[in-house]
């Protein structure tokens, strides 16, 4: 069994214009180990989301993705205001999003739908005032 | 359609990968909602919106998509421009607006394409 490799990202929280940096640069590093397309677009499109998530909805945090010979686990991290409802989270077009986040194309409603729809397995684990680890894995 | 096609039909300004004009592409989508493009597109080359940030790139970018056509003239900033250049992402500016831009394509015979997840 090689050894999983691992990436770590800080995610900056306070500029919008940099979210999304991670998950383009994971992109890149997974095409460059040789991961297969089908399963670099699940990654980078829910780790995109999580992403956007921690940026617009916790002030930042950590991604981390590690990849093991038959998947792919996305931990992001942050200390922002929790999630008090997962179920009500995660239902389509629920979203406490401000106006100026949807006039920039997020803000739907369909990011945490989406991370599940494009992974095999997600947890989220949230305490509100503690904040949110969402945990995604991609089998192949 | 070539994308050289597209850029006649749209009367569009090539601001970025002049030299990918010769590229084929088969279907495009027009959306101003990211997470929408995330979810519903499938093989879908082009991106056409109202949209200009980094984040319309970066989504281009997470779905392989070969060409972003901004509409109604919006010109994309230099961190928009750098990204693309490094993604290998053509960007065409168009003075049409959403609606007449998608039309012309669409009866041109570029294709809505197939969605994904149905
Ligand atoms: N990391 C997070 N921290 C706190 N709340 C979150 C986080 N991620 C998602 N949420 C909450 O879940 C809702 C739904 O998320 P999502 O489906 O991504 O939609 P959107 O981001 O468009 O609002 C958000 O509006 C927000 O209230
Ligand atoms: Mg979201």
């Amino acid at each position: 069994m090689s050894e999983p490799i691992r990436f770590h990202f800080d995610v900056d929280g306070d500029n919008f214009s940099s979210a999304g940096e991670a998950s383009v640069q994971v992109k890149r590093m997974l095409r460059q180990i040789g991961i297969s397309p089908d399963v670099i677009r699940k990654v980078s499109v829910a780790m995109y989301e999580g992403e956007i998530n921690m940026v617009i909805h916790a002030n930042g945090g950590d991604a981390d993705v590690i990849v093991e010979p038959n998947k792919i686990t996305i931990v992001l991290k942050d200390v922002g205001p929790g999630i008090a409802d997962i179920n009500l989270a995660m239902q389509e077009g629920y979203s406490t999003a401000p106006e100026n986040v949807r006039s920039l194309g997020f803000g739907a409603g369909m990011g945490l739908p989406n991370m599940k729809r494009y992974t095999d397995d997600m947890k989220i684990e949230s305490e509100v005032g503690v904040g949110t680890t969402v945990t995604m894995t991609v089998l192949f | 359609m070539k994308i050289s096609k597209i850029v006649e039909l749209l009367g569009a300004e090539v601001v970025c990968g002049e030299d990918r004009l010769e590229e084929e592409v088969h279907s495009a989508c027009g959306c101003d909602m990211m997470s929408d493009v995330l979810a519903f597109v499938k093989d879908q080359a082009v991106l056409l919106t109202g949209l200009c940030n980094l984040q319309v790139v970066r989504t281009a970018v997470m779905m392989d998509m070969k060409c972003i056509v901004f509409v109604r003239n919006k010109k994309p900033t230099d961190d928009i421009l750098e990204l693309a250049r490094e993604s290998d992402i053509v960007i065409l500016t168009s003075p049409k607006r959403m609606y007449t831009a998608c039309g012309v394509l669409y009866t041109n015979g570029l294709q809505g394409g197939t969605v994904a997840h149905s």
